[in-house]
């Protein structure tokens, strides 16, 4: 016999269900309750850097499109900053680094606007590309997936980008690719999930 | 930081052998929306053990009261009147203070208050089934509502859900997010639920049970239920911290 360890397990997870909305985005489900919901709001009006839109779809290994997926963003300021008490330097006032959206019911669409980060300092002192963290919950996923959105216009910073590299497979790597394109003056960044199947978005423990 | 003892540094890997997996064949809608390739595994960096931070002026006192927070002034929604409460921990059994738990439910009978939901119970004009609160400083929170009821839902023919509240934590960084779902002790129907079932350990489905907890009850007014949740938790960084570089 040995001393028994004396650590608590995580609580498991269960998937959010197809009502997610009622209570990360009630207006969504169709009624008003709170002063202010939360996550539409990422960067804030103060944020030094480029304003951004990025849009996508999730898509089921059958090709269709998820109607029902909450997306959360979690990101840097222009400078590499997270807007969190452990990570040295500050961010400008009203910068969260946060949001929440939702897919469109009727065609899976999804999008918010922020601006674009900066490089963040990784592991070993080795800067990782500039990216947005996304978790992705809906009906069927019974954990929430995590993954990466960089951007095709940093292709010197992805190429030496430490977690990019981790991904052995060099044809998935472009999974966590957002194309640039502009509308109306305004930079948009396309990014499609693919959950399973053909060009299956590379997906993270972290 | 602290320039006393070791820093806080990576979090604990998270034992994906009792969570459920992705792919769970009788959940059906999991089967489309499972990735076959495995995960790629990070070591952390700052993406993962920051995370946003929320405060009070983010949210109203009344935000964790379901009963009275869409009800009509003097109504009340119908249904068995419950407290929720317990308290947020990591794996090392630290609270997790200050940090945002949000719930969503049924009603009474059953039916959520969603345009997508039809079942023919009805809503209750006095309940919109939501809620939110930080935890104080111990980690601690509460919620009042009323029992959401059983629903049927489309996977098997006869498949009902069993009761059940729905819970999203934030924890301090990214890598704790969790969304999960509370069940109540003695409900017949958590044992033949398949998303219940979709976990794989009969120990971490006790886990999300929550007990009645007579102690907690406010006599001839509410009945409780005690549910602690418990986030990962994180390596002390003994002999290296290399988050940063060093």
């Amino acid at each position: 016999m040995v001393q028994k360890l004396d650590y608590l397990k995580e609580s498991p997870s269960q998937t959010a269900g197809p009502y997610v909305h009622i209570g990360l985005a009630p207006g969504a489900a169709g009624f008003d309750i709170y002063r202010q919901e939360l996550g539409w709001d990422i960067a804030g009006p103060n944020a030094k850097g480029e304003r951004i839109r990025v849009e996508g779809i999730v898509i089921d290994g059958t090709g269709n499109p998820v109607k029902d997926v909450l997306l959360e963003a979690w990101q840097a300021n222009a400078d590499g900053i997270y807007a969190h008490p452990e990570h040295p330097g500050d961010v400008e006032e009203g910068f969260r680094g946060w949001g929440r959206v939702i897919t469109d019911f009727d065609t899976g669409e999804w999008g918010f606007d922020t601006i674009k980060p900066g490089s963040v300092m990784g592991r070993d002192g080795r800067p990782m590309a500039p990216h947005i963290n996304l978790w992705i919950v809906a009906r069927g996923i019974n954990i929430g997936l995590n993954t990466r959105l960089y951007f095709d216009d940093e292709a010197e910073a992805n190429a030496k980008d430490p977690v990019i590299n981790l991904i052995e497979w060099e044809t998935r790597r472009k999974t966590l690719i957002a194309t640039r394109s502009d509308r109306d003056g305004v930079p948009v960044y396309r990014f499609d999930i693919r959950l399973q199947g053909d060009g299956e978005t590379v997906f993270f423990d972290i | 930081m602290s320039t006393q003892g070791p820093k806080p540094g990576e979090f604990y890997q998270r034992d994906r052998t009792w969570h459920p997996p992705a792919f769970a064949r009788d959940y059906k809608t999991s089967v489309a929306r499972s990735p076959q390739y495995s995960l790629i595994s990070l070591q952390n960096s700052m993406s993962e053990i920051t995370g946003p931070v929320f405060g009070h002026n983010d949210i109203d006192p009344i935000d964790n009261d379901l009963i009275a927070n869409y009800a009509k002034p003097g109504e009340s929604p119908i249904g068995e009147r419950i407290i929720v409460h317990g308290r947020v921990l990591d794996e090392n059994g630290r609270p997790v203070p200050n940090t945002l738990v949000e719930v969503w439910q049924a009603n009474a009978g059953g039916r959520y208050r969603h345009k997508k939901d039809t079942y023919l119970a009805p809503i209750d004009p006095n309940f919109g089934g939501c809620g939110r609160t930080l935890t104080d400083e111990n980690g601690y929170y509460y919620f009042r509502t009323v029992k959401p009821g059983a629903y049927p839902w489309r996977n098997w023919v006869n498949d009902w859900r069993p009761a059940h509240i729905h819970v999203s934590v934030f924890g301090s960084g990214f890598a704790q997010r969790l969304i999960t779902q509370m069940y109540f002790e003695g409900d017949p129907l958590i044992a033949s639920c398949p998303i219940v079932n979709t976990i794989p350990d009969k120990a971490a489905i006790g886990q999300l049970i929550a007990a009645l907890d007579r102690n907690a009850t406010i006599p001839l007014d509410t009945i409780a239920y005690k549910f602690d949740i418990v986030l990962r938790g994180r390596r002390s960084t003994l002999f290296e911290n290399r988050l940063e570089g060093n």
